[in-house]
């Protein structure tokens, strides 16, 4: 098994994001988008559209997916993966929760 | 008796809580081989073990405390077991391994279990120890309660979960008036999803009790007895008792204080021994892999392994499982087990049945069960439970899952099939009791071609809709080739039904928010899509402006910011320029504004008026407050609402102008801004047929004339080019208003979501139209009234709300990380 550095970051409270909705987090080198979902569920992916590069944390959030508000692909908030006929996958980020705060893990942002 | 001296001398075992999780504990115990064992068990509260689930119950009084007594002092004394309750233990020497009482007394022990359950978790708002607000975890609590009960008056419960409810039944039962309060959107939303939580709200306000979701408890009022509690946003609920039913907290103080290993609880393995070989800790008050449990199955598991690890047998170890939900009020049948977070359409399986308000939905991943929420008829809940918890792979009975298990077996038959083989006194129309022979002679009788006939002649699916369906695939196989299925079109993949009938049901039944839409209306998801959240949202505000607040998140980016994405991500602002008329005030705050946050283009648009483009999206708010300082407001450039109104110079400055077409217009936009449509709605006015502001092909379109003003509806000049059609004359000006007002109010109120206004004049008949505006006076004046009332409500600048600090959040990172690890 490969050991993997983590680097966990506190973003702030879960419910500082609305349900259905996303805020973003702003790094470095790359907007992260942070979801959360109409039944608590928060994920993280890049915010960039792997079609392209919408805004994902501007589109419409159903279950556990995004509608990018510049096309209309469905990308799957799980695996940042382009769902049905699209190709393509944004990057995702591991996310916890601790009493009620979100933690990006970072140590996958510095690689690459 | 000499002989017992050869056995090795009792342990001492210490249990300090004497509730669910230790009888359990116990009572596993005794039941196995074990070596002696002096057992002494400490109870804070002056009982013997009761089953503290049935509490709810006791009070609503469907129960006595008696009934629900699990070990009564017989037992004890059975066992051996020494029970101390009205003892609270107050320490632990784990040097010295004795455990201490309040009244100072040491009593040691060789093994000690923790068992000290929760606390009720008190929200910290002012007032919250008077005297009257009370917690629901023991039967001391109970008993206050039903004092209060006693003298009558309202009770306010906070927290509409599983607990809250069961108070809020319970004490309702009993004789108070009762609200609920609740932090989220809908009740129980751990355990159920809208739909279900919809339902249950439905049975819980059929009890008489209000119940307040959406709602934050700012203050508990009263000088030294509750009074009342006040809202955050104002509302005070009178009130003689307070119910605090919002969680629960591990009650981990004593094994902190010892030193145990600590964090959301005390801390344990899989055999639920603590970071102390001598203590183990067992229920509620325990982390077990990060995970703290609220509900007794899991405690009852717990209990096993603890018993047999004490035992001496080396169990296995205790794996956390799956749980699920009951609620135990007499009358309300819910289920919900595992996880239903995922609403995507096809990883889900749901059943509605409006007429018995029944709600079923199962959701699967990898053709596995994952979760389960049933409503009104859970009796497969077990069924579903069982194939969860065994990962069994369902894809050979997917389609007939949801029938539950009686129904497994029958094979199933394709859709129009299986109408076909129904025998004629089937029943079609659950709701109004028509059987298929009914319909099929209507149809021949009749000689009836459409589903609107058939509605009409025997009432099939005039109330839920839900057999729409059916009696479309009866109408076809009665007709034939001769019937054109085609005319119909569903609104989505949700429902059978079309825009139009979903509209009409909306009005008359009525139903006044999405889950109620959608479970009375029988929809196939439990959430609905993409394609209907943002057409039910237009709907439910459109015909009840003074009940339904807008669902922000089930609308497109353009119309939850009020400015229009562009490629780049960032947005373009348009403020309003009444009838395309400026100002050298107005130019100028634009210009400022412009070289203040350096935006890239400015440019004149087919609208007639400026449009500011590539403005970052955090610099929208700062952008707006410096241009409404200046009086300008958002031009709805982006939403399915107004846009503009075109006008051109007319008798004000034109030779040939007939009336002040740029004043009717500048008019006509200040009184419809704001008001959304289901699709976007242009309007012109020019003052002479020349026809400078391009009226005919508007969706509304005024010719200005000699002898007064020249009505057109139904123009286009986009994807479709389409000349306007004349609705009708009038001579003044005021009547021009009144008419376009309520031609605008009858397409918002008819048309389906999303058709522009010709669209929905092809759908309906121009002669419809044109009599319902110009020659139906009262019909006119009604729908110029309800679009004044709807205006009321919503002609708010959004902007302006924004500026203000309404969804700041959407314009605001959630954090900015400058240094990050290694970038
Ligand atoms: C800005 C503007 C072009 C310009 O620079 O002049 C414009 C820009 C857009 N138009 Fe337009 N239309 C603009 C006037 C028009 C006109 C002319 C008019 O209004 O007199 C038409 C033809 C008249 C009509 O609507 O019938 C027009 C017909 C369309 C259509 C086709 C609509 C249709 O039903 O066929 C679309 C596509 C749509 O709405 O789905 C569209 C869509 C758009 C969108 C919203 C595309 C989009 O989804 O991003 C563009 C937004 C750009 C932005 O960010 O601001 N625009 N568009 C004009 C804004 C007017 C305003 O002040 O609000
Ligand atoms: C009204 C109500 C309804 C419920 N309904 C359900 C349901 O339908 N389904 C379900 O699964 N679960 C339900 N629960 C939850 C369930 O009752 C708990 O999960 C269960 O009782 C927890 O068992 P426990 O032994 O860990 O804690 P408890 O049963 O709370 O026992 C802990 C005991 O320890 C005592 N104690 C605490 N500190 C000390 C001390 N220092 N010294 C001595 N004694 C101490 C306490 O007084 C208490 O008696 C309900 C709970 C309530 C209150
Ligand atoms: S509407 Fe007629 S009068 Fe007015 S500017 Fe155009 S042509 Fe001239
Ligand atoms: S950029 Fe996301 S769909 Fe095109």
């Amino acid at each position: 098994m490969q050991e993997a550095q983590t680097y966990w970051f506190d973003v702030g409270p879960v419910t500082a994001i609305p349900l259905r909705g996303a805020r973003t987090v702003k790094t470095p080198r790359r907007e992260i988008a942070v979801f959360r979902t109409a039944t608590n569920d928060v994920f993280a992916l890049e915010n960039k559209c792997p079609h392209k590069g919408g805004p994902l944390s501007e589109g419409i959030v159903h279950g556990h997916k995004v509608a990018c508000p510049l096309h209309n692909w469905i990308i799957d908030l799980e695996s940042g993966g382009a769902t049905g006929a699209d190709q393509g996958c944004a990057r995702k980020f591991p996310v916890k929760i601790e009493r009620g705060r979100i933690y990006l893990d970072m140590g996958m942002a510095a690689q690459a | 008796m000499g002989q017992i001296e050869q056995f090795p001398q009792p342990k001492r075992l210490v249990i300090i809580g004497n509730g669910m999780a230790a009888g359990r504990a116990m009572e596993e115990f005794f039941a196995k081989q074990h070596g002696p064992m002096k057992v002494t068990v400490f109870g804070a509260e002056p009982h013997v073990n009761y089953n503290r689930i049935m509490l709810s119950p006791v009070l609503s009084g469907e129960k006595t405390f008696e009934e629900i007594i699990i070990h009564d002092h017989a037992w004890y004394a059975k066992h051996g077991v020494e029970l101390r309750s009205g003892e609270p233990v107050v320490g632990i020497d784990r040097a010295g391994k004795t455990v201490e009482t309040a009244s100072g007394e040491k009593v040691p022990y060789d093994k000690l279990i923790i068992a000290t359950g929760s606390m009720p978790f008190v929200i910290p708002v002012p007032g919250a120890n008077l005297e009257g607000v009370v917690t629901f975890r023991d039967l001391d609590d109970v008993e206050k309660m039903h004092g209060a009960a006693d003298k009558g008056g309202s009770a306010v419960v906070i927290g509409g979960g599983l607990l809250g409810l069961e108070a809020a039944a319970g004490l309702a039962l009993k004789g108070m008036k009762v609200s609920v309060v609740h932090l989220m959107p809908t009740l129980m939303e751990r355990q159920l999803d809208p739909s279900a939580g919809y339902l249950l709200e439905k049975a819980i306000t059929a009890r008489g009790i209000d119940v307040y979701t959406k709602a934050n408890t700012e203050a508990i009022l009263g000088a030294d007895c509750v009074t009342g509690v006040k809202l955050k946003d104002g509302t005070i609920l009178p009130a003689d008792l307070v119910v605090m039913a919002v969680g629960i907290r591990p009650n981990f103080g004593l094994g902190k204080a010892a030193g145990l290993e600590c964090n959301r609880g005390i801390v344990v393995d899989d055999m639920l021994l603590t970071s102390d070989p001598d203590i183990f800790a067992v229920g509620e008050c325990v982390e077990h892999r990060g995970q703290c449990y609220g509900l007794v199955a899991p405690l009852y598991e717990m209990a096993k392994v603890l018993a047999s690890e004490l035992a001496g047998e080396k169990p296995a170890g205790f794996v956390p499982a799956v749980t699920s939900t009951k609620l135990k009020v007499t009358g309300i049948d819910l289920f919900s087990a595992g996880d239903f977070s995922d609403d995507d359409i096809n990883n889900e399986v749901v059943l509605r049945d409006p007429a018995r308000g029944i709600y079923k939905r199962v959701v699967l991943r990898d053709d596995k069960i994952v979760g389960a929420v049933l409503y009104g008829d859970t009796e497969d809940g077990a069924w579903y439970f069982d194939m969860l918890k065994k990962g069994e792979n369902v894809s050979d009975i997917r389609d007939t899952l949801i029938f539950g298990q009686a129904y497994q077996g029958g094979s199933p038959l394709d859709p129009t099939a299986a109408v076909a083989a129904l025998p004629d006194d089937a029943e079609i129309c659950g709701c109004n009791g028509v059987s298929k022979g009914a319909i099929v002679a209507a149809i021949q009788a009749g000689g009836l071609t459409s589903l609107d006939e058939v509605r009409a002649s025997t009432k099939a699916s005039a109330s839920c809709g839900q057999c729409a369906g059916k009696v479309d695939l009866l109408l076809a196989a009665t007709l034939g080739d001769s019937y054109e299925k085609s005319s119909r079109r569903p609104m989505c993949k949700c429902t059978d039904l079309t825009h139009e009938e979903v509209r009409h049901f909306i009005k008359t039944k009525p139903l006044k928010s999405q889950p109620a839409v959608m479970q009375e209306l029988a929809w196939k998801t439990s959430g609905g899509c993409p394609s209907c959240q943002p057409a039910l949202n237009y709907y439910l505000l459109c015909d009840w402006p003074l009940d339904y607040r807008d669902d922000y998140q089930a609308r497109f980016i353009n119309e939850r910011v009020h400015a229009n994405i562009q490629k780049d991500g960032t947005f373009s602002v348009i403020p309003r320029m009444w009838g395309g008329v400026t100002s050298s005030d107005e130019l100028r705050a634009i210009a400022d504004v412009v070289d203040r946050f350096k935006i890239p283009m400015v440019k004149v648009t087919g609208g007639q008026r400026i449009d500011l483009l590539g403005v970052k999206k955090q610099d929208l708010p700062a952008v707006w407050a410096d241009l409404i300082a200046s009086g300008l407001m958002s031009g709805f450039g982006y939403g399915k609402s107004l846009r503009t109104v075109k006008t051109c110079v007319g008798s004000e400055w034109c030779r040939f102008g007939t009336q002040d077409s740029t004043g009717l217009g500048v008019k006509l936009e200040k009184l419809m801004c704001g008001s959304w449509t289901p699709a976007k709605l242009k309007l012109a006015v020019s003052g002479c047929p020349r026809n400078c502001a391009e009226s005919t092909v508007k969706d509304i379109g005024v010719i200005c004339v000699d002898s007064g003003y020249d009505l057109h509806i139904a123009g286009a000049a986009g994807l479709h080019v389409r000349a306007t059609d004349l609705m009708g004359h009038v001579d003044t000006e005021e009547e021009a208003i009144e008419h376009i007002a309520a031609v605008t109010q009858m397409y918002r109120e008819e048309a389906a979501y999303l058709d522009r206004l010709y669209k929905w004049v092809e759908k309906t008949g121009l002669e419809r139209v044109r009599h319902a505006i110009m020659e139906d006076h009262d019909n006119r004046k009604a729908l110029f009234e309800r679009f004044l009332l709807s205006q009321r409500v919503t002609r708010k600048d959004p902007w302006a709300e924004r500026v203000a600090g309404k969804d700041l959040h959407e314009f605001m990172p959630l954090a900015v990380l400058t240094r990050i690890a290694a970038e």
